[in-house]
């Protein structure tokens, strides 16, 4: 069941300088929202940019009914979104797409940029269930980082910076920790980012799970625009039979 | 349920004139989180075409001011598909379920107009002659009244309930297109379909589609759709069914004095996905404010 909802901002905070950290209050019980899905967000008074915003969740709170979420300012309409209020309401739909699997004994959970948001989420789910996981996160410098010590409540966290200000120097894919042993990688970030760690886990043999972020229009399967081409079923939509994949399952990756 | 918002299209008898886009409303149960299927004039499910169809590569959207642009390009299963497994899910869902059916060639058109005629709980079809966003086909129908012609009395001969005839803006003149449609046999009329347009990246100068062109809705095209409504309504004798980037219970108003019997709600379902909801709640306000018996007294007083 997917619900739209009025959800009042009940946090705002800026995280580093392009990203913001959202509190989204609903006050009803939340229905049960899995890791890797997202939220469709209504940001009204733009003109160029009429479709709703699809935002991965950051975290999920069922004692105060609050969904986390990390923007990235990176357009017209989250621009738009960062001035928002404490109070305000805004229109949202959720919860969207499938899940990252949650089954693994060993994930490596490895996000680059804003990616990383929905690890946490996806950590937390690991770490009650008595598996803390390990997570490796990329950025170019220290300072585009958020949260960090949040994860290092659920995780065991790994860093790979461009300029080496915090962590290895370099990209995730020649991180050291790479060369552990997991049962499964499970990933969110760019693009090129996560076609480089799908290779690394093709040559561990290991299945590879990432996240996409297709252009969408309704984020419920309605439209066909955000579609990825797959293996099996051709042309698939990204909103509702992803937006998480098996790697080897999409023939661009 | 407010009396006063029925509406007909020929023989179609609609609770409210509200009708769902092709393409923008999957095949209804899509939106049953969100709205009562029940509760619309109708929907009409997406493009169907003879075979199975991969569409266009991805990026197929780009957002444009007060507007946004596809290339879809008629991804579907075909029309067996449709018969055998989306049509008995969906067949008691409205009265008015009406099957968006295309083609590259009029043999297309005519297997998929046949095979829908024999569904007993799809009174309608909507003939596609305007898709934009096929190389073959499509809106190459829609442009020449001549072979527009051609395909709807081919696909008369085959069809025998309410065939509904879409078309494109992207003409040069439209009443002349509309009057070869309803020579050739079509009960109704739906315009317009997209508006072939396209949208260019600065940065990375390069187009935002796979395609490059595809297909403009949203309230940008409002006031080409209206033009276009009001001069066909007015110069044919079969009703008009109006689309163009109705947002809200006002632009049904609209639509309808310009001569649309009713309208189709397309881009605006995927802003929020309950507006039909919110329209025909409106459309009832619309009523007592202007003390109409029925809101069809609006049809065509413009």
């Amino acid at each position: 069941m997917k619900y739209q909802k009025e959800l009042v901002v009940f946090k705002k905070e800026k995280l580093n300088p392009a990203c913001f950290l959202l509190e989204l209050k609903s006050e009803e019980p939340l229905c049960e929202i899995l890791p890797g899905q997202f939220v469709n967000i209504l940001v009204k008074g733009v003109a160029e940019r009429l479709l709703r915003r699809p935002i991965s969740i950051h975290d999920v709170d069922y004692k105060t009914n609050i969904i986390s979420l990390v923007v990235q300012k990176a357009g017209l309409a989250t621009e738009k979104l960062s001035l928002i209020n404490e109070g305000d309401k805004l229109d949202v739909v959720f919860p969207l797409g499938n899940s990252f699997p949650t089954e693994e004994n060993h994930p490596l959970l490895i996000g680059g940029g804003v990616g990383t948001a929905p690890l946490y989420y996806l950590a937390k789910t690991y770490y009650n269930k008595g598996i803390k996981p390990t997570v490796l996160i990329g950025a170019r410098t220290e300072d585009q980082l958020f949260l960090i010590d949040k994860y290092k409540t659920v995780a065991d966290v790994y860093f790979s910076t461009e300029d080496g200000s915090i962590g290895e120097k370099g990209l995730v894919t020649t991180n050291s920790i790479m060369n552990g042993s997991f049962s499964a990688i499970l990933t969110c970030g760019p693009t090129p980012m996560m076609k480089s760690v799908a290779d690394v886990a093709a040559k561990k043999q290991i299945p590879c799970f990432v996240s996409l972020e297709n252009r969408m229009a309704c984020g419920i399967g309605a439209c066909l625009c955000c579609v990825t081409d797959t293996k099996s079923e051709g042309n698939v939509c990204v909103c509702t039979n992803g937006a998480v994949f098996d790697s080897k399952e999409l023939c661009n990756m | 349920m407010d009396k006063r918002l029925n509406t007909t299209v020929g023989s179609l008898k609609l609770k409210n004139p509200l009708l769902t886009a092709s393409g923008t409303f999957g095949f209804g149960t899509e939106y049953e989180d969100f709205i009562d299927l029940n509760s619309l004039g109708g929907f009409i499910v997406k493009g169907t075409t003879g075979e199975k169809r991969e569409g266009n590569p991805y990026p197929r959207l780009a957002e444009t001011p007060s507007g946004m642009i596809n290339a879809v390009g008629l991804q579907n299963k075909g029309v067996e598909y449709f018969c055998n497994n989306i049509y008995p899910q969906i067949k008691d869902k409205n009265p008015n379920i009406i099957v968006n059916v295309s083609g590259s060639s009029i043999e297309e058109y005519c297997k998929v107009a046949s095979l829908i005629n024999d569904l007993p709980s799809i009174p309608a079809i909507e003939l596609n002659i305007s898709c934009p966003n096929v190389k073959k086909g499509g809106m190459g129908f829609g442009v020449n009244k001549d072979m527009a012609k051609e395909v709807i009395t081919e696909v008369r001969k085959v069809y025998k309930k309410h065939l509904i005839v879409k078309l494109t803006p992207n003409v040069t003149n439209i009443i002349e297109i509309a009057q070869a449609a309803e020579l050739a046999g079509a009960d109704s009329l739906s315009l317009i379909n997209t508006i072939l347009a396209m949208a260019v990246d600065a940065e990375k100068q390069k187009p935002l589609i796979s395609t490059i062109t595809g297909g403009l809705s949203g309230p940008a095209i409002k006031p080409i759709a209206l033009r276009c409504v009001w001069q066909v309504s007015h110069n044919v004798n079969i009703p008009v069914i109006g689309i163009g980037g109705i947002m809200n219970a006002r632009d049904v108003v609209e639509f309808m004095l310009v001569g649309a019997s009713a309208v189709e709600i397309g881009t605006a379902n995927f802003i929020n996905p309950s507006v039909c909801t919110q329209i025909i709640k409106d459309l009832s306000d619309y009523c007592d404010r202007h003390k109409l018996n029925s809101i069809t007294e609006l049809i065509g007083k413009i």
